[in-house]
């Protein structure tokens, strides 16, 4: 390993290396910070450039690329709610809170501490274990997802507090719904498509997540621009802008790091699952494993909240490498455009790619080091400018995030049809913010109910019907004893707490 | 204020160059690609790869794309039969005559179903085999092995794929099954939303065998076995993948993609890009393109692409009815 780890460093430290890693890294955070955009297009398009170059150089430019675009996407869903790339997601349900009480500063350093730690950490891993990780990969199968989608839905709770429950899981009912528009997972039905082409594909998770949450938070701010309980509160700009972490978050965050690394790698590793489910999954286990006091400030701006899904979102961008590398499965279209490139330079990936091609696999963990440092780099110093975006008066500020969310959607799918669907849908998720209803609940439910759907309907196929694949795998009944454990938990709290 | 005035101008550049559409003119000199999916997709690829080689060796002075996602390539098509546009060419595949067969009907103005027969087929370019793997723990060799097994226990060979019942994927697997005189609607076919997933599915050991396109397995090569492709004979990109053929189960099929013309193309317009695709194919920049991405060549023009087009509609007929999808 050392011998390889030599090799790796060799090949990544050379001069033209290093000036890819800048220059993906670079890149991938604009198109990160960009909503609509997203690491594959951007990979997509690079293809033609990097023919030509050696597959290392190539490969080290689109991963940095990849992880630039996650560590960027932050950026947006913390300053103005609008999530740049589906993982992060779960970042603005804490970070845009925690930014509106004139802390944006401090909300994108723990932001960029926590993607730096999480993409660190995981390439540790990786280096030491990408060898029996192939193994981890195969390990899942359809029922063991469908839990694992049973347990990510437990996170909801972290919504429904203070009598919010009711409305939580109406906002989850109304998430699986529009999960259900589109062909069917499995055959070759469409569902709910009033004969329109334009859903037979289904609604795209970024145009709900743009709808619900950056346009309808336009729309929101509009519509109670008289309101003097919401009038802007004035910060001033060297709080906005300082990115100073104290000591107790950096306490939090100490403890949140790690574990949230361990769940977001693990997950990525899956070639079913991803960075977005592997950020709510972080989200949720982090809220159960928080004090009771930290609990109540989830949603509204908790450190652990912020820093869980961001470590993890990286972390499991860096573990979507290993099924690629070493069994040349794709698990998202990110990495499957990457592993059309890796096989366009005539490398062939699988378990004996150590041997045949050492430099390739050594160098773009060692590049992921290094990119991690160059994304802290060119992030931090750059914090305290970007957070005063909050400052500019929001009759700017909400044209342009109107802006941005309807050109992003476009540059999307180029169907002028999701521009007109993006604005139905916030209309409504705006009268329903008007009247206390959670957004995070129906996106939650969005992304893990079609997965679930399928994997349920795809166990079922596999047992012929039978509902034994419930307890026939001991990792699934494993993973749905958890998610009873926490469920049973959470209502004996409750019940205990109000005798 | 300074970030943003840039990331707009940025943006802007972006969607100018996306969008970006050629005036039409006499000669064919510069033809517009219209592309049903998003980029990265598998079409995508295709149409830019060719524009790209045709530029480069100069048959074309410019090629533009416009990507147009929606209804499965529908909106694409759609949009080809009723604006009619200049110089203009829309890149499908198979799937297109998948759906001419089923029901996708109501989305033109006017009466009709979408189909191949809607627009000007110019001619198939490139194509992907379909191809039937197991993993290599398996104890099946080939795959006589495998219709073995299903005789004894039907319910002993699960079959993954890429895509929905009904799909490519399906139909390839069902294929291989007919022509070992097994029943191809009793084959348990288990779908996943991706090629990859369906590998990992095989390789986790949920199903025993995948039926999909050879390309989806190109790089999991060392995982799998491929026990048979549906190539007329062996092919140098996996020289160790035995044809289905030569194992005595008469199956052909292959996942084509080439290029239409709006309805009413001219006959002149339509011959000189059906031979400009030709051409372009025996020069070395669109040998970069096709190593680039491992295409197999398989150029099929005019007349020749319609009536191949009539045939694989007519097999697809027969079996999807077999399979109770129609």
């Amino acid at each position: 390993m050392i011998e390889g780890i030599l090799i790796g460093l060799t090949t990544a430290l050379t001069f033209q290396n290093i000036l890819m890693v800048m220059i993906g890294c670079f890149f991938g955070t604009i198109i990160g910070m960009l909503p609509g955009l997203g690491p594959m297009t951007a990979i997509a398009l690079m293809i033609p450039i990097t023919y030509g170059f050696d597959p290392a150089t190539g490969l080290i430019l689109m991963a940095g690329v990849y992880y630039g675009a996650v560590f960027g996407g932050s950026t947006s869903s913390i300053l103005l709610n609008a999530p740049g790339v589906p993982g992060t997601v779960a970042t603005s349900f804490d970070g845009y809170p925690m930014a509106q009480q004139g802390k944006a500063g401090k909300a994108l350093a723990i932001a960029a501490w926590s993607s730096f730690a999480g993409g660190t950490l995981s390439a540790i891993y990786l280096l030491f274990m990408a060898p029996s990780l192939s193994k981890v990969s195969l390990s899942f199968r359809s029922p063991d997802y469908f839990a694992l989608m049973i347990l990510g839905l437990t996170a909801i709770a972290a919504f429904s507090s203070k009598g919010q429950f009711l409305k939580a899981m109406m906002m989850v009912v109304l998430g699986l719904m529009l999960a259900s528009v589109g062909q069917d997972s499995l055959s070759d039905i469409t569902r709910f498509t009033f004969n329109n082409m334009n859903l037979t594909d289904g609604i795209s998770f970024v145009l709900v997540v743009m709808a619900t949450f950056a346009m309808s938070e336009a729309l929101t701010i509009i519509l109670k621009r008289n309101d003097p309980t919401s009038a802007a509160k004035q910060v001033s700009l060297t709080e906005l802008g300082s990115i100073k972490i104290n000591k107790e978050e950096r306490t939090k965050m100490y403890k949140t790091i790690p574990r949230s690394s361990v769940i977001g790698f693990l997950i990525g590793v899956l070639p079913g699952a991803g960075a977005t489910i592997a950020s709510f999954l972080a989200y949720g286990m982090e809220r159960n494993v928080v004090s009771d006091e930290e609990k109540e400030k989830f949603g509204k701006g908790s450190v652990n909240g912020l820093s869980a899904p961001e470590t993890a979102n990286n972390a499991a961008c860096s573990g979507s490498f290993v099924p690629m590398l070493t069994l040349g499965i794709p698990g998202s279209g990110t990495t499957a455009v990457m592993l059309g490139a890796l096989l366009g330079f005539g490398v062939q990936p699988g378990p004996r790619l150590y041997m045949t091609n050492p430099e390739i696999f050594w160098s773009i963990i060692m590049s992921m080091y290094i990119g991690m440092v160059i994304l802290l780099i060119l992030n931090l110093p750059l914090i305290p400018y970007i957070a005063r975006i909050l400052a500019v008066p929001k009759n700017y500020l909400i044209p342009l995030i109107l802006f941005f969310s309807v050109t992003g959607i476009y540059v999307m799918s180029f169907n002028n049809f999701d521009i007109y669907l993006m604005i139905g849908i916030a209309v409504v998720a705006t009268f329903l913010r008007l009247y206390d209803f959670p957004m995070p609940p129906l996106i939650l439910a969005f992304v893990l109910g079609g997965l679930m759907e399928e994997n349920l309907r795809r166990s079922l196929l596999l047992s012929n019907g039978s509902w034994e694949f419930l307890w026939d795998r001991t990792l699934t009944a494993c993973i749905l004893a958890t998610t009873i454990l926490i469920v049973v938990w959470h209502i004996y709290k409750t019940f205990r707490k109000k005798n | 204020m300074k970030n943003l005035k840039k990331i707009v101008s940025v943006l802007f550049s972006a969607i100018l160059l996306f969008s970006a559409t050629t005036s039409s003119s006499v000669a064919i000199d510069k033809l517009h690609f219209v592309i049903g999916g998003g980029a990265g997709g598998g079409w995508d690829g295709t149409a830019r790869g060719t524009g790209e080689a045709l530029t480069k060796a100069g048959m074309l002075s410019s090629a533009s794309f416009e990507n147009m996602s929606g209804g499965g390539g529908g909106k694409a098509l759609a949009y080809m039969i009723n604006t009619k546009p200049a110089n203009t060419v829309l890149v499908q595949s198979t799937p297109l005559v998948l759906r001419s067969i089923t029901r996708h009907k109501g989305y033109v103005k006017g009466s009709g179903t979408l189909s191949y027969k809607d627009v000007v087929p110019i001619a198939g370019v490139i194509g992907d085999y379909g191809a039937i793997a197991v993993a290599k723990s398996s104890s099946f060799k080939n795959f006589k092995d495998v219709v073995n097994a299903y005789k004894k226990d039907p319910n002993s060979v699960k079959m993954a794929g890429g895509s929905v019942r009904g799909s490519m994927d399906h139909l390839i697997g069902a294929l291989a099954f007919q022509a070992a005189g097994a029943d191809p609607n009793a084959v348990q076919y288990i779908p996943y939303d991706a090629g990859g997933k369906a590998l990992a599915g095989l390789l986790s050991g949920e199903t025993q065998i995948i039926s999909t396109g050879l390309g989806e397995l190109m790089g999991a090569r060392d995982q799998v076995r491929i026990i048979g492709i549906t190539a007329p004979s062996r092919v140098s990109d996996a020289p160790d993948a035995p044809t289905l053929k030569e194992q005595g189960y008469d199956v052909q099929f292959v996942n084509w993609r080439g290029f239409f013309g709006p309805p009413g193309m001219s006959n002149a317009d339509r011959a000189a890009i059906a031979k400009m695709l030709g051409d372009v194919q025996k020069t070395p920049e669109w040998e970069t393109v096709r190593a680039r991405n491992a295409w197999v060549n398989i150029y099929n023009p005019e007349g020749k692409f319609v009536s191949f087009l009539e045939k694989q509609t007519q097999e697809m007929t027969a079996l999807m009815k077999k399979l109770g999808v129609i």
